[in-house]
């Protein structure tokens, strides 16, 4: 049986987890009014780029986190990290990418009238890779960051 | 460790490992089959889809004309790269029996395509394509991917990724001519095999 598993774990991977992974951050935890930051951890399959937040030509489609729910806390800037610039065999010039691993850095406040306990921001994660002769459909992945509310 | 638990673990970590590094050394090589024989190819899939002034296309339209169908999108810059040598295989082939078909991937439709396919100075008919079209023809996962069909409207060659110009000119070239096979010294029905990678 796990040999059966193992012989079909790359078609399954490579159907449900594209080309970009982010792991869960760990739960931050802050009191009324504090700042708090959520580290997520993001990788980037091997010999495979996604576009930065900030491509280099407008027609490319940026990484963007964005927030759909986030309970007590209140979403502020996401920081991005510096890109690498990387010449493809498809463009005359170097393109701002990511590749490997990498962390993005969500910023929140907790709300001054947030009730203590638990509780978790939801986000999507919008990526668009390519590889050095082909790219791939954009996709999207949901981002969850639990807190705690002190 | 149980066995359960044992068997839980490793399989696990296969997944990890196949997303860290890849379950190949990279990403994944494609080569296209080499192009079959008349016999063995199968038919392009049909669809319905609507061109940029609404008329409704379908690839039999095309039967009896070398078709380069060719699924690309705005944000893809491979295709980039070959749009414009399909623009001018229009040019040069168009008169011959051949024609080029664009299959657009982009979600956003004709508000992002129509002013990508004035900036290329796009000369050949193109379409919206979608979900249930890409299945049709495989899934068309990568961009870009493009077909060469035969006269009677059998794929007879497939190429996904970034290929060379000269491919391209090669396989329709063939496909032009009478019976659009050549054979080769033991008279065996032959095209060129397409091998491209995707890396």
């Amino acid at each position: 049986m796990l040999l059966t598993a193992c012989l079909c774990l790359p078609s399954l991977f490579a159907q449900s987890s594209g080309y970009l992974a982010a792991g869960e951050p760990a739960k931050v935890a802050g009191a009324r009014s504090a700042a708090v930051q959520a580290k997520i951890p993001v990788t980037v399959k091997v010999g495979y780029h996604v576009n930065s937040n900030t491509p280099s030509d407008d027609y490319l489609i940026p990484l963007k986190l964005t927030w759909i729910s986030t309970g007590a806390l209140e979403a502020g800037a996401v920081t991005y990290p510096k890109p690498s610039l990387e010449k493809y065999e498809f463009a005359e010039k170097p393109l701002s990418v990511y590749t490997g691993n990498f962390e993005l850095v969500a910023n929140f406040k907790v709300a001054a009238n947030a009730p203590t306990g638990p509780g978790a921001a939801v986000g999507k994660l919008r990526y668009q890779a390519c590889s050095n002769k082909a790219c791939y459909q954009p996709k999207t992945i949901e981002i969850t960051v639990p807190y705690q509310v002190q | 460790m149980s066995p359960l638990r044992l068997s839980t673990a490793i399989t696990a970590a296969i997944l990890l490992g196949c997303f860290l590094q890849g379950c190949t050394s990279g990403p994944r090589t494609v080569r296209a089959a080499t192009v079959k024989a008349s016999k063995d190819r199968r038919d392009a899939p049909e669809f319905t889809l609507k061109d940029a002034d609404g008329k409704t296309v379908h690839i039999a339209d095309y039967r009896g004309k070398v078709v380069l169908l060719d699924f690309f999108a705005t944000w893809c810059g491979p295709c980039k790269i070959e749009i414009p040598w399909f623009t001018e295989m229009e040019r040069k082939n168009k008169d011959r029996g051949f024609a080029v078909l664009g299959v657009s991937m982009d979600d956003e439709g004709w508000e992002v395509v129509k002013p990508f396919l004035a900036e290329l100075n796009v000369n050949y008919r193109v379409v919206i394509g979608n979900d249930e079209t890409a299945q049709l023809y495989g899934g068309v996962d990568a961009l870009p991917t493009t077909f060469l069909i035969d006269t009677s409207g059998k794929i007879a060659a497939v190429h996904v990724g970034l290929a060379g110009k000269k491919e391209f000119e090669d396989g329709i070239e063939q496909l032009l001519q009478p019976g659009g096979i050549r054979r080769d010294a033991s008279n065996r029905m032959s095209l060129p095999a397409f091998a491209i990678r995707t890396k």
